[in-house]
């Protein structure tokens, strides 16, 4: 089961994911996505983005290796063989788009332990840093300008369920 | 592209219906643009040692394509706000064969003031639900 000492923890913002037009395209393609502002630079500037656009859920991508440093953690116990995801959510500040260089602090929100069922939330606040290299303000919330924040909660089966 | 009028829209529209198929082929690209590799999306043996019937699409990857009906609607991608979903049934993809995953998106808010309006999603394979409370926030 997941260790209960995590919930509430925080991590550091991570290393940044730079957002690529072809890794856009790419996963555009995979989630069946055919609007012409995931593809072509020309649409994307017509609709008034200043590159491509990514799609709704390909935050996942950026979050999914901020959740990795918890989930991978041998003392956090998610055994992810047993994992099976719960629900998801996706809120947008900005759409992403290419040439965002993207970091991510992770938060462990919720650690419950039911029986054999481990749920454990996680959520991703994910910040565009600035272009340009800038002593960062004291005052400042956030790494940069708030992009996006992503839940998700893990279900982790025991070896009894 | 044109955009829907919110003046025109009232809670119980439906926006449109689409059906989404996966095959195998499907779930190998998703792992690799996603980067979520978990074998029991592409190993028939290690889902069924998983305790799963078979190989199951990524929960992401129905979430990811369903939401597609949405933004043909709004006419633009950046529009979708909010995008939430429950995951309450795998969804098995056979080999050879394909799943087929149904989506019926139906207006559930129109707030006029914010110009924003949430579209509820209904997606179901063969008749049954595999997605639960599957909400799209869309600013128009």
């Amino acid at each position: 089961m997941a260790n209960a000492d995590f919930e509430g923890r925080s991590y550091p913002a991570n290393a940044p994911y730079s957002v690529g037009p072809e890794k856009i395209r790419e996963f555009a393609v995979a989630v069946g996505a055919t609007h012409p502002a995931h593809h072509d630079l020309v649409a994307a500037r017509g609709s008034g983005y200043p590159d491509l656009v990514a799609p709704p859920t390909f935050a996942v991508v950026v979050a999914q290796r901020a959740e990795s440093q918890y989930i991978s953690d041998p003392e956090a116990q998610i055994d992810f063989t047993r994992v099976v995801h719960a629900d998801e959510r996706f809120t947008h500040h900005r759409p992403i788009v290419a040439g965002d260089e993207l970091t991510t602090v992770l938060h462990v929100d919720r650690v419950v332990v039911r029986g054999a069922i481990s749920m454990v939330t996680t959520r991703c606040e994910i910040y565009a840093m600035p272009q340009h290299v800038e002593v960062p303000s004291p005052e400042a919330e956030g790494p940069g300008e708030h992009v996006a924040t992503v839940v998700s909660t893990l279900a982790i089966r025991g070896e009894d369920a | 592209m044109s955009r829907p009028d919110i003046a025109t829209l009232a809670v119980g529209d439906v926006i449109g219906s689409r059906t989404v198929t996966f095959d195998r082929a499907a779930l190998v690209r998703y792992a690799g643009a996603s980067g979520d590799l978990n074998p029991i999306h592409w190993n028939d043996k290690f889902a069924v040692g998983a305790g799963l019937p078979g190989v199951i699409a990524h929960g992401m990857l129905t979430m990811g394509s369903v939401v597609g009906l949405v933004v043909d609607w709004a006419g633009d991608p950046g529009a979708v706000v909010d995008y939430q979903t429950r995951f309450t049934k795998p969804v098995e993809v056979p080999n050879p064969g394909t799943a087929q995953v149904d989506v019926v998106g139906t207006v559930g808010v129109v707030d006029a003031e914010a110009g924003t309006v949430r579209v509820d999603l209904v997606v179901t394979v063969d008749g049954g639900k595999v997605l639960g409370r599957t909400q799209v926030l869309v600013r128009l």
